[in-house]
């Protein structure tokens, strides 16, 4: 998102990612209008910690994030439904490996 | 028997009541859902800090009232809070303006009463302290945006500070209130958070391409000794009409 806003009403639309604890992941909480980051930081704080849901916030401008789109999801998704031998417990460990 | 510093308490807060009161207006009414939750989360911050100080104001002044018989059984001359933070909701430039002005003197006054003689003002001084932070880079983020945006929301900010420009003064002056409990090793004078708040407010006014606060020709007085302007009884009208038509009345 470029510094210089657009004239419009609409402020553009942001991700929200949120760490509730230290050694945790962020996840995705949901997402939100803001002008900028700065104020998009400032909106995510009051909208999705309200109740210490967090230590660590990201934003991330949703028109950054390249998602695969459903009508493609058989042709991402499906080859990977018939690969068995890609799930570790695919594999018989020997005996003798004790520390596998 | 009454502190000589509960006069001070009960100043800050109304100043806080009264200003988490115009606040909570903003929600439904800001430029943005986002924002509304913005300035109704300060505005409860604000609501929490008075409920902490009339808590403790109900042991300072002797008579052993609840927050509740503050905030809706008592009627103007008794509330004590600044002009400043009564005066009607307007754009949303000087919404951002006062709240700049506001912030930035709890910011400051709340961190010297952090270290006050009376331990329970204190304990609320230093959480209200951080919560201030928040609040005054909340006004200042929005500051440089629209001091530095627009032809429009820079003309608004320029008309934001003319209209606040009165009740500036009033803020840092050393009333009865204040210089008891200060007397009493309890208060701190406004006189002298003055020029920190100011450097903050003009540093930022500056950094948004704004003027500082233009000089006025009066100036409001006398918040602190129950005097206020036309705006508070519509504001504590539509404050206290709920709790005075079901008295005792709970949800």
């Amino acid at each position: 998102m470029s510094a210089s806003a657009p004239e419009s009403d609409a402020w553009p639309l942001w991700e929200v990612f949120v760490r509730a604890k230290r050694g945790l992941s962020h996840t995705h909480v949901g997402s939100l209008h803001a002008p900028d980051a700065a104020l998009a930081l400032h909106n995510a704080r009051d909208l999705y910690t309200r109740r210490q849901e967090g230590v660590s916030i990201w934003v991330v401008p949703a028109s950054a994030i390249t998602a695969s789109s459903p009508e493609e999801r058989d042709a991402f998704f499906d080859p990977a439904a018939d690969k068995v031998y890609r799930h570790p417990t695919f594999y018989e460990v020997p005996e003798d490996v004790e520390y596998l | 028997m009454s502190e000589a510093h509960a006069p001070l308490v009960a100043a800050l807060a109304d100043d806080a009541l009264i200003y988490a009161q115009r606040l909570g207006e903003w929600i439904s009414r800001a430029p943005q859902i986002e924002e509304d939750m913005a300035l109704g989360n300060i505005g409860l911050d604000l609501l929490g800090r008075a409920r902490s100080l009339y808590g403790l104001l109900g042991s300072l002044d002797g008579t052993g009232r609840g927050e509740d018989d503050y905030a809706y059984w008592r009627d103007e001359r008794e509330f004590r809070h600044v002009h400043l933070v009564e005066q009607p909701r307007h754009d949303f430039g000087l919404e951002i303006v006062r709240l700049l002005l506001v912030a930035s003197l709890d910011v400051e006054r709340y961190a010297a009463l952090a270290s006050s003689a009376d331990v329970e003002l204190a304990g609320v001084a230093s959480k209200a302290v951080t919560e201030s932070r928040y609040h005054r880079d909340h006004a200042r983020l929005w500051t440089l945006r629209l001091g530095d945006g627009t032809s429009e929301s820079h003309d608004r900010m320029v008309s934001a500070l003319e209209r606040v420009a009165p009740y500036v003064d009033e803020l840092f002056e050393d009333t009865a209130v204040e210089v008891a409990a200060a007397d009493a090793g309890v208060g701190v004078l406004p006189s002298t958070l003055k020029s920190a708040v100011m450097r903050f407010v003009e540093d930022v006014l500056a950094e948004a391409t704004l003027d500082g606060v233009p000089s006025s020709r009066w100036r409001s007085r006398g918040g602190r000794e129950g005097l206020h302007s036309e705006a508070c009884g519509y504001l504590l009208a539509e404050m206290q009409h709920l709790a005075r038509s079901h008295p005792g009345a709970t949800w």
